[in-house]
């Protein structure tokens, strides 16, 4: 499998010679991708922090993209999935993505729920 | 080139051997095992969430948590160390991959080597893990607890900083000790008494004009609460215990649920990679003596990689949902 490496990252954009080159160009865009998540996490910019999109902090659902960009990288390129077959690749992502989001979906709905109770209920719980 | 047709007639289709979507039974079977354990894992975080949202408003913020820094006693350093338990593990991961892609070549002292960093690193993420625990468990400023479960921090009003409980309370002559096995012998040890009994946490506090109380309740603008000092004069006479540090049952950080799950989803990753290092442990060890080299192939490598992968790819969802959301 040692020559089936699929050499191109941001769908061609950039292509690396050797695989192991192609190792370390991934690693020096996670390593980016961290440091701008760490630096955002410490300035916490009050425009990202102020809006709110479907109910989060922009810089909430900032923080849920890059990590599933990483996510991304990391299944790709270094669990080779870019090399496997597209019938492999497609059960191992959609499955648990699919029951994933229906699982959140459900419990975060019905947290939120509750919060209401708390919130607007009877119930005195912070005393 | 994408199809899942297994060519190949010569091939009994009963017989074994079959390479269905083109891995081998061994990778294949890693895969079914890996999806598997990240819907646990999923289950969890998606449980953290859960408690997250129906706490809305009073959960505890992480960065004020996690300030430690080895080595920099008192520096107030949000989220430094877990970066670089990140990034030790992200580097993990690529003398990993390194090492299957040496593995691939046959190089077998590159395969060691790499494989020699790779634990290497796993054991450093394990070790800061232990750090961070012990951090957490030990606690720093201290804390009371309401009668209802709610936990009440400490401001010094003039600069702002978060108080010790250390800092201001007042001592009174006691002869409260904590019972021990070895003074009775009938009794069994008692639970540790906290520092400071609540009586002098509440004296101290009134004899302190500059100490304010900081709720868990949090504003607008997603900071905690500060009452004036009227409001937490009137406050802590709801306070029935001290509360140092963090177990299973409360923490002086806030919510109890935020160091439960602190302590089930790092815990059960930092067992993953206790596990991955040993695995990988037996793996280095097999391509030291040869085995690898006698089968014609590295694919154990492989297959074993793609476990330490997950172990990062689950870490950098663990970061996201514990440090940075």
């Amino acid at each position: 499998m040692a020559e089936g490496h699929k050499l191109e990252i941001f769908r061609g954009l950039v292509k690396f010679k050797s695989n192991t080159q192609k190792i370390w160009g991934v690693l020096a865009f996670l390593t980016l991708i961290t440091v701008v998540e760490v630096a955002f996490g410490i300035i916490k910019p009050a425009i990202l922090t102020g809006t709110y999109i479907l109910g989060m902090k922009l810089l909430n659902w900032i923080f849920i993209i890059l990590t599933l960009v990483k996510a991304y990288y990391i299944a790709w390129d270094f669990m080779h999935l870019r090399d496997e077959k597209s019938a492999l690749r497609r059960a191992i992502v959609w499955t648990p993505i699919f029951l994933v989001m229906y699982l959140v979906f459900i419990l975060l709905v019905e947290a939120d729920y509750i919060h209401n109770i708390y919130k607007d209920g009877f119930v005195t719980w912070n005393f | 080139m994408d199809t899942t047709i297994t060519t190949g007639e010569e091939e009994n289709v009963w017989g074994g051997g079959n390479r269905p979507l083109g891995a081998s039974y061994g990778k294949l079977m890693m895969w079914f095992f890996l999806v598997s354990d990240a819907l646990t894992f999923s289950g969890f975080l998606a449980a953290y969430g859960f408690s997250r949202f129906k706490f809305m408003e009073t959960w505890p913020i992480a960065d004020e948590v996690f300030t430690h820094f080895p080595g920099f006693h008192g520096v107030d350093a949000p989220m430094y160390y877990v970066a670089f338990m990140t990034f030790v593990l992200i580097m993990s991961s690529v003398t990993m991959v390194l090492a299957v892609d040496a593995g691939h070549k046959m190089k077998k002292n590159a395969v060691t080597w790499y494989m020699f960093a790779t634990i290497i690193g796993g054991a450093m993420f394990v070790g800061s893990q232990a750090w961070e625990w012990a951090t957490f468990i030990q606690g720093d400023f201290g804390a009371l607890e309401t009668k209802g479960g709610r936990i009440l921090q400490f401001v010094d009003s003039d600069t702002g900083k978060r108080a010790a409980i250390a800092d201001f309370s007042s001592v009174i002559p006691d002869d409260r000790v904590e019972h021990e096995k070895k003074n009775g012998i009938w009794y069994y040890n008692e639970k540790a008494l906290p520092s400071y009994s609540i009586n002098e946490v509440t004296q101290g506090f009134q004899e302190n004009l500059n100490i304010v109380i900081r709720t868990e309740v949090l504003n607008e603008e997603g900071e905690k609460t500060i009452l004036t000092r009227e409001e937490s004069l009137q406050k802590i006479k709801s306070a029935v215990m001290v509360v140092e540090g963090a177990n299973l049952v409360r923490n002086e950080y806030g919510s109890r649920l935020f160091a439960d799950f602190f302590f089930f989803i790092t815990g059960f990753h930092g067992f993953h990679v206790f596990s991955g290092v040993m695995i990988n442990l037996i793996i280095f060890f097999n391509v030291v003596i040869g085995t690898y080299e006698k089968r014609g192939h590295y694919e154990m490598v492989e297959k074993v990689g793609l476990y330490w992968h997950f172990v990062d790819l689950v870490w950098v969802f663990v970061f996201t949902f514990f440090y940075l959301v």
